[in-house]
């Protein structure tokens, strides 16, 4: 754990530099929007600019435009009308430590996500600004951070266009109503609800319409998992295509009863926790406490929104003794649910199996 | 979260209200200054120490190849050779054997 980072609180450190700064999973059981102090973090290159003028900042739009723009701080927040958003932001490889057999990358264990209210501008009415040129297929986009080596490639991600156009993909300047902490990509973060947090790229002042699709190092080469059912393969397994990461898979997870705890059997225990349905809402949670035989629905908690945490909390009754395995599966508005079995693959994305708590009946 | 609650409140509060979203937004942005920590850790003693020492800590610290699992011979080979190939590691190939061989030690699928 660590304390060290400004304006951040305790977080579990898997790097300092560039920080990859994990949150403990206590935070979760405290509600649906997890504070900014201890949003997890995650940098590839260690060049971040550590001093931000609000009043020199800019935001670039270029490329196959009718108009370049550099825009001001000023021009987004007040020129721009200002939207509100809750949506999860969840690590590509958010619990990596949990593959087996393990992969290399950030070990993560289930703390690379959080949710918060995002308030800024539609990326739409940013790009119909500086006008769209017809032609143009992606978008791509680039923070502030650099490289430590020249001529290593710098951090960018590309959306298609018609996604970057979707009127929900948007440019945050606030996080739960705060600006962003500045290892979350103050002052500007693209947000793109309902997909893995590699393309949410943060300190974002670069914004490139391309009239041909993006070859750069990040987009088509990193962050790629095998085409295929939870873009899993089996270990050493080749040949298989491979395609950019992409929308989110429903997880759900227990916050207030962690494995290894006891609890009283025979009489009734609060099971409490935090679900989400990948890129769309969730539509049930239910739990086993019989390896999956039968399944019971939990009560889910309000609705802020179907990209951001969900919670749920139901009261069960363990009947005798002994270990049990509580299982809980979250199934999404698409109708898709949690699998059974775990997913592999060598990067260590798209972790989405039924999670087990294993506790003790006493 | 407690302390996050309320700013949340008064702008959702603020944005309803308006009728019209282009009204001036009551969020005002400060500048930021910070410091980041460095990590001044380095690999533990032993052959190849220094060549990793040497070869691996311009770009991140040593937590991030200290946090990893054991991993075979060849993934720590694949490993190494990502971070000259993908990422422009100045790492000169005589010394590609070593860091290698250091890792495997360290941290070497039995
Ligand atoms: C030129 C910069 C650079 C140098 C030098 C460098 N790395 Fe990396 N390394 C990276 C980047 C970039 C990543 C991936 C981004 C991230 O995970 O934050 C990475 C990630 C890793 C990972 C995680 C697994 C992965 O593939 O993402 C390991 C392990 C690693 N490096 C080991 C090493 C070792 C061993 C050396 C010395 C031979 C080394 N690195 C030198 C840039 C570098």
């Amino acid at each position: 754990m660590t304390t060290a980072f400004p304006q951040k609180g305790a977080m579990i450190l898997q790097r300092t530099r560039p920080p990859l700064l994990e949150t403990p999973f206590e935070v979760f059981d405290k509600g649906v929007f997890t504070p900014n102090g201890q949003f997890y973090v995650r940098w590839h290159w260690a060049l971040i600019p550590t001093e931000i003028d609000i009043d020199k900042f800019s935001l670039t739009v270029r490329g196959h435009v009718n108009q370049t723009l550099s825009l001001s701080l000023h021009d987004i927040l007040r020129g721009l009308p200002s939207v509100q958003l809750s949506a999860v932001n969840q690590c590509s490889g958010n619990s990596r430590g949990f593959f087996q057999p393990r992969v290399p990358g950030g070990e993560w264990a289930n703390g690379a996500m959080g949710n918060a209210l995002w308030t800024g501008v539609r990326l739409k009415d940013v790009l119909d600004k500086a006008g769209v040129k017809p032609g143009a297929v992606q978008v791509r986009f680039k923070g502030l951070d650099e490289p430590v080596v020249a001529d290593a490639p710098h951090f960018m991600k590309s959306l298609e266009i018609d996604h970057a156009r979707d009127g929900e993909v948007m440019i945050a300047y606030a996080m739960n109503g705060e600006q962003l902490p500045l290892v979350n990509g103050f002052p500007l973060r693209l947000v793109v609800p309902g997909w893995y947090a590699t393309y949410w790229v943060k300190m974002l002042n670069d914004i490139e319409v391309l009239d041909q699709p993006d070859t750069n190092y990040w987009t088509k080469v990193a962050y790629t998992i095998p085409d295929t059912p939870h873009a899993s393969i089996k270990p050493g397994q080749t040949g298989v295509k491979m395609i950019p990461i992409n929308k989110m898979v429903p997880r759900s997870f227990v916050t207030n009863i962690s494995s290894g705890s006891k609890v009283s059997a025979a009489a009734p225990t609060t099971l409490r926790g935090i679900a989400f349905g990948g890129d769309c809402g969730v539509a049930s949670v239910d739990f086993s406490i019989d390896r999956g035989q039968t399944w019971h629905q939990a009560q889910l908690g309000k609705d802020e929104g179907k990209y951001g945490f969900r919670q749920w909390q139901t009261q069960l009754t363990l009947p005798a003794p002994g270990a049990y395995g509580l299982l809980i599966r979250c199934t999404n508005s698409n109708g898709v649910a949690q699998p059974d079995t775990q997913n592999w693959n060598p990067a260590g994305f798209m972790r989405n199996v039924i999670e087990s708590t294993d506790v003790i009946a006493l | 979260m407690r302390r996050n609650r309320l700013p949340v409140v008064v702008l959702l509060i603020v944005v309803s209200m308006s009728t019209d979203v282009c009204a001036a937004s009551p969020f005002e942005l400060k500048s930021v200054k910070i410091d980041l920590p460095d990590s001044d850790r380095m690999f533990p003693a032993g052959p190849g120490a220094d060549t990793i020492n040497n070869n691996c800590l311009a770009c991140h610290s040593a937590g991030m190849v200290l946090n990893q699992p054991s991993l075979s011979k060849q993934a720590w080979t694949a490993a190494v050779d990502k971070m000259i190939n993908n990422y422009k590691a100045p790492v000169a190939p005589e010394n590609v054997g070593a860091i290698v061989e250091y890792l495997t030690v360290l941290k070497g699928a039995k």
